[in-house]
């Protein structure tokens, strides 16, 4: 007696056809409607009257001006960051020492509060009624309302990305080769520069682009501290809303695309990463 | 390189890990560390190394007070349990390391350094793979390179943690072999870590038996074997099986009954004994009780029996018996050890 039903072997894992199409589908029209629609309108709107008009409104010395602030403050802040992500994160993957939960909850502060109350804490800070202000004003030295102030809410918002990214690769890795390295005779120096950079290295790239991204594109914060003084401490964040607010939009999208693009830059970035060293490139693994 | 270890002390958040260790490595001897997970082993030997610093105690590599040094000053050659090779360079740049980074002044020409790596490869026979990374060579190359890796910087004294741990058991004897004939040949003072002992007992010239962050016997194979001077290397090298005993006018005592061996002065402690290490007897004055299993090994049986005079709860041994005597699952099995050890309590 033979039994003509097929029997079919369905990996357990697996959805039914169905299913997937639903899910696949979903997601894509979510991506469609939050991501690509907006991204595109964005440059829509910068190019609508022309590719002209659009160099214009970025040549504006206002414009220009909000680049060229933009760029400075993140090439401060993102080298900064660099270096601090680094220390903390070989601190707490390296080291065992007393507090150090309390230091990684430090870590993630920027990402747990308002980047608006990072900012007011600068303001109180440095403002004219506290302490710290006037004296340093007396010296001819401005924080507030000025680069330094930037600069300093700036690197406060992305100070936990590049050690994010650090601390559970580093953890990961444990001490065994730095000590194989130290054994051989290496000096700390060598051992950092020839065992741990390399270990971490694509993470550390990932983190670092992460910060700069954020540190371009922070608008929070910044706004508090700036006193958005036009074409002196205005960011390109900030030079969009004002445009904006003054209903010159091409201008507003034409400034706002140059972010838009840094996104996608550094999003390519991240993919080339992830395709050239493998599914782990990411999380600096390869 | 000798190496001296004097009244060693190591603790971590005031649990002491080592505790008063002491030990005289000679010259070129091969030594093993055989201790079960936890006695201490990995700390002592990160303490000669320099990775870490004792709590208490000095170690002195020949007349030179080591503790004044750190782990790059002191030459050492570790094997790490897991190897730490590193991961982005070759095999060739992974034994070149410790040459590469030394000072100018007493950094080889890097011809040199790339003739060093080739002695060492052919040394450790991995000739041909010297462009391969890591990931790219089995768990016995990858020892290997960790081994040449730690020889490239002529160490005064070579230390390996648990060398042949993560490998499969054939490959295991290989290379066990292999390490002996290669410090037949290098004639490095050696230490390594293991928790096999039959590796310790087959490789090395001298067992240090630790347990509980203590040394409880150093000694050769033959020494720690036939001649364990604690009840812990009696139970943890080879097996053995024991019971409490009355010493009593010369007469050893179980339960109140004599045993039929005898003994000097009067005491109660533990007996220990070997499997092969006893008797069948028809005698009164013996160790008696029910097999409760029977397997047989190699040439021989081994009967499990459960010992007690009447009313006493019994007790569990293990001896060896002829294949054809008359003791099969369930019968009553009488035995006298031949070889035996009390330990006073
Ligand atoms: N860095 C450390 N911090 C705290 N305790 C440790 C540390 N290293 C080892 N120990 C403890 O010391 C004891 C001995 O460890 P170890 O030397 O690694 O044992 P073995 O190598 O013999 O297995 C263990 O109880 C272990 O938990
Ligand atoms: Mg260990």
């Amino acid at each position: 007696m033979s039994d003509n039903r097929r029997i079919s072997f369905r990996n357990p894992a697996d959805e039914s056809f169905s299913t997937k199409l639903v899910l696949v589908a979903l997601s894509l029209a979510f991506l469609a409607f939050f991501l690509f629609l907006p991204l595109v309108s964005v440059f829509v709107e910068a190019f609508r009257e022309g590719w002209g008009t659009y160099e214009e409104a970025l040549v504006e010395p206002d414009a220009w001006a909000a680049i060229q602030l933009t760029l400075t403050v993140a090439a401060i802040a993102v080298p900064l960051n660099l270096v601090f992500g680094l220390a903390a994160s070989w601190a707490i993957a390296k080291f065992e020492f007393k507090g150090k939960a309390f230091l990684i909850t430090l870590i993630d502060l920027p990402f747990s509060i308002s980047p608006v109350i990072s900012g007011l804490v600068y303001v109180l800070l440095f403002g004219s009624g506290s302490l710290l202000g006037p004296w340093l004003k007396s010296y001819g030295i401005e924080i507030l309302f000025a680069v330094p102030g930037i600069v300093l809410a700036t690197v406060f918002v992305t100070f936990p990305f590049v050690a994010r990214e650090l601390i559970p690769l580093m953890q990961d890795q444990g001490t065994g080769d730095e000590e194989a390295a130290l054994s051989l005779g290496a000096s700390g120096w060598q051992t950092f520069w020839y065992v741990t950079l390399p270990n971490i290295k694509w993470g550390l790239l990932y983190g670092v682009l992460l910060c700069n991204a954020r540190a371009m594109g922070e608008f929070g914060a910044v706004s508090v501290v700036s006193g958005r003084i036009r074409g002196l401490t205005n960011t390109m964040p900030l030079h969009v809303e004002i445009l904006y607010n003054e209903y010159n939009m091409v201008a507003a999208f034409a400034v706002a695309s140059l972010l838009a693009l840094l996104a996608l830059v550094t999003l390519a970035l991240k993919t080339f990463l992830e395709l050239r060293f493998g599914a782990g490139a990411a999380g600096g693994r390869h | 390189m000798e190496v001296k270890i004097n009244n060693i002390r190591k603790e971590f958040d005031r649990f002491a890990a080592l505790n008063d260790v002491s030990l005289n490595i000679a010259s070129g001897e091969l030594i093993a560390l055989l201790g079960p997970s936890g006695s201490g082993k990995t700390t002592l030997l990160r303490l000669i190394a320099g990775l870490d610093f004792p709590t208490a105690g000095q170690i002195f590599f020949g007349e030179e007070d080591a503790s004044r040094h750190s782990v790059q000053e002191r030459n050492v050659g570790f094997v790490f349990q897991h190897y730490a090779l590193f991961r982005h360079m070759t095999v060739a740049q992974n034994i070149g390391f410790g040459l590469k980074v030394r000072p100018s002044a007493s950094r080889p020409p890097k011809s040199e350094i790339k003739k060093r790596v080739s002695d060492l490869l052919d040394m450790v026979q991995l000739s041909g793979l010297e462009n391969r990374y890591p990931n790219q060579l089995s768990g016995g190359q990858r020892q290997r390179v960790a081994l040449a890796r730690a020889m490239a910087i002529e160490p005064r004294i070579l230390l390996l943690d648990e060398p042949f741990g993560a490998l499969d058991a054939k490959v295991r004897k290989e290379l066990r072999r292999w390490l002996r004939e290669f410090h037949d040949r290098t004639g490095h003072t050696t230490v390594f870590v293991t928790h096999d002992q039959e590796e310790a007992l087959e490789l090395a010239d001298r067992v240090v038996v630790m347990s509980q962050g203590k040394i409880e016997q150093v000694g050769s194979a033959d020494d720690v074997y036939d001649r364990p001077q604690s009840p812990f290397v009696f139970s943890f090298i080879g097996e053995s099986s024991h019971l409490p005993v009355e010493v009593k006018d010369g007469a050893v005592l179980f339960q109140g009954q004599p045993i039929g061996i005898s003994e000097g002065a009067d005491a109660a402690g533990d007996l220990f004994f070997r499997p092969e290490d006893v008797v069948l007897t028809d005698e009164k004055d013996a160790l008696f009780g029910k097999v409760t299993a029977c397997r047989r090994l190699a040439g021989t049986r081994i009967a499990e029996i459960d010992i007690a005079n009447n009313g006493h709860d019994p007790f569990h041994v293990e001896v060896e018996v002829p294949l054809h005597a008359p003791v099969e699952l369930g019968s009553e099995a009488r035995f006298r050890p031949t070889r035996w050890k009390i330990f006073r309590k």
